[in-house]
């Protein structure tokens, strides 16, 4: 095993067991107020420090870890299991119609800065958890799309491809029991780093307040809220930032170990 | 060339007429009438009815999208519901913001990640190559808003060197803009570096792994003047189409930043006239936002196939 793969895989169970913590237990109630004991610097009492409202900080990332692992999940589920039929089929009848118009598609969401069509479809249809996941979801379907069809297709040309196909099996079926098992391993490679990308995504809408609504505690909420504190409380800022950067990181790394353990040769495209 | 050229002109176009048809028709879907929201909930539903009228929103929706894109075509983006002002001076005045911001940016990125990136490149494996690959690592995780605010924290709050926000406006003098968006720059650089140091050290890797490389080196040339000579060059292909698409990202990316530090540029805009319901504005800006990636997406294509005539019978 990999030191990548180890520290990755460490840091990233850490945050969801938090997480999953979370539903049973907390330091502190994350929607108790306590004015007289808002920005205390970390201390016995309050791990984390509390916010401006004198809310325990480590409680509140707890809780807000589940918000994001939640959207990122989702995100990557919808990416996944749109993007990657969609690029088996395409790798099926590679050259047909078909393939055309799914690339073609796929070209186009990718000439759309993401961020701004999150900000279009938050904004019409109003700011919420399921819509940031819905935002963030469908720029991971040409990712999936893309890296399927490319593997499905070298692989299309492989013996024993050919030879499910003189035992006459359909297109479909061949899809599925040979193409997709020999491209699950990219799959889960890539879906980390979606992961990953879909946490900052996350992050960042919440921030503009275009993410999850109070009273669901987030991480880029709790950043937008700390911004007026920051030179009071640094540590309001200082705190969430650097669990945020500790969850992509770990992420990361576990993707990066993952491809060295699953593949040596591979080669996963990053955007 | 001539014939690439074209082909890939007719698939601009076809780009731009569907976005510009997927961005009507969310905008289309969007709840809510305009006029009655603009007018509150006592307005009568015939003074909500000439608003209608006038804002042009008793017109068949197809009317009303060519309307739109023949308006833009001819640079008139219509008129803001909130502000009564044309929306394309409002747009205007907002670009000089964010454009030059965009544009700094992509030059510190660019300066920061060719010579780390050669740097790393050249001494693989090693001390330097792992501490620059380990920082990109971190830039790439990093949310470029949490390092804005981190940024004001240290240079505008403890040290003062900096105002922690706000624009005085070019007519100020060009340095006092600058300065302005200096600290903004450079939080929006960060994860942009990151990456673009990522794409050059292993675009030079591979260039370096090629032959002709250890044809220079037999030719008596050594690691590093074949490095200069003759990798650089090879190498910067991928390099320069992953700045083109920075731009873009950058333009876009620009949003919550200027958020961050109250800058009012296109992220401003958008964000007032979303909590204003003001649709034509977010929908005029967001087409010109995604006109700006698919021009420059195929200025760079173009730029590519100049460069090397392998591309053109591609695509």
């Amino acid at each position: 095993m990999s030191r990548n793969l180890i520290l990755g895989g460490t840091l990233t169970l850490v945050f969801v067991l938090a997480a999953l913590l979370s539903f049973v237990w907390t330091p502190d109630g994350v929607e108790a107020m306590n004015i007289a004991g808002r920005l205390k610097p970390p201390n016995a009492d309050n791990l984390l420090g509390t916010d401006h409202f004198g809310r325990d900080i480590l409680s509140m990332l707890m809780v807000g870890a589940r918000t994001s692992i939640a959207v990122a999940l989702v995100a990557v589920g919808i990416g996944m299991g749109i993007g990657v039929p969609l690029g088996l089929a395409a790798a099926a009848r590679s050259g047909g119609m078909l393939d055309e118009v799914i690339m073609r598609m796929n070209d186009l969401i990718f000439a759309f800065p993401s961020l701004v069509i999150a900000i279009l479809i938050t904004a019409v249809f109003g700011p919420s958890a399921t819509n940031a996941i819905i935002a963030i979801g469908i720029f991971n379907i040409p990712v999936f799309a893309r890296i399927t069809r490319g593997t499905a297709l070298s692989l299309w040309k492989r013996e024993f491809i050919m030879a499910a196909r003189v035992a006459g099996k359909t297109r479909t079926r061949i899809s599925v029991e040979h193409i997709l098992p020999n491209v699950a391993n990219l799959l889960i490679v890539q879906g980390t780093i979606q992961f990953s990308l879909g946490i900052l995504a996350e992050a960042g809408l919440s921030y503009v307040g275009l993410g999850a609504q109070p009273p669901i505690p987030s991480w880029g909420r709790m950043l937008a809220d700390a911004q007026t504190m920051v030179a009071l409380a640094p540590h309001v800022a200082l705190i969430p930032g650097l669990t945020i950067v500790a969850m992509v990181l770990g992420l990361n790394l576990l993707g990066d170990g993952l491809r060295d353990a699953l593949d040596p040769r591979l080669k996963v495209a990053r955007t | 060339m001539l014939r690439y050229t074209l082909k890939r002109l007719a698939s601009l176009v076809v780009s731009l007429i569907v976005a510009s048809v997927v961005i009507f028709t969310v905008v289309e879907i969007a709840p809510g009438d305009p006029a009655s929201f603009m007018l509150g909930i006592n307005a009568q539903p015939d003074t909500v009815a000439a608003l209608r009228a006038e804002l042009g929103l008793d017109q068949s929706k197809l009317d009303r999208y060519l309307d739109w894109v023949g308006g833009m075509l001819t640079g008139d983006f219509g008129t803001s519901y909130t502000y009564r002002a044309p929306v394309a001076q409002m747009i205007a005045d907002r670009l000089w913001v964010s454009l030059p911001l965009a544009l700094y940016a992509l030059t510190l990125s660019t300066v920061i990640a060719f010579p780390a990136g050669i740097f790393a490149a050249a001494r693989r494996g090693g001390v330097g190559d792992l501490s620059v690959t380990g920082a990109t690592q971190l830039g790439v995780a990093i949310p470029n808003f949490w390092f804005a605010m981190m940024l004001v924290l240290i240079f505008a709050i403890n040290l003062r060197w900096f105002s922690a926000g706000g624009f005085p406006g070019w007519d100020r003098g060009f340095w006092g803009g600058m300065k302005a968006l200096t600290l903004p720059a450079i939080a929006l650089a960060l994860p942009q570096a990151a990456i673009l140091t990522r794409v050059m050290r292993s675009s030079l890797l591979d260039i370096l792994g090629e032959d002709f490389i250890r044809t220079a080196r037999a030719k008596g040339l050594s690691a590093r003047q074949a490095l200069w000579r003759h990798g650089l060059r090879n190498a910067l292909i991928p390099v320069l189409t992953i700045i083109g698409l920075q731009f873009a990202f950058l333009l876009a990316g620009a949003i919550i930043i200027e958020q961050v530090f109250f800058l009012p540029g296109l992220g401003r805009l958008i964000f007032q006239a979303i909590t204003q319901r003001d649709l034509i504005v977010v929908e005029s800006v967001v087409m010109l936002l995604v006109f700006a990636v698919i021009v420059v997406n195929f200025v760079v294509d173009l730029a590519y196939a100049a460069v090397d005539p392998r591309l053109r019978t591609r695509a």
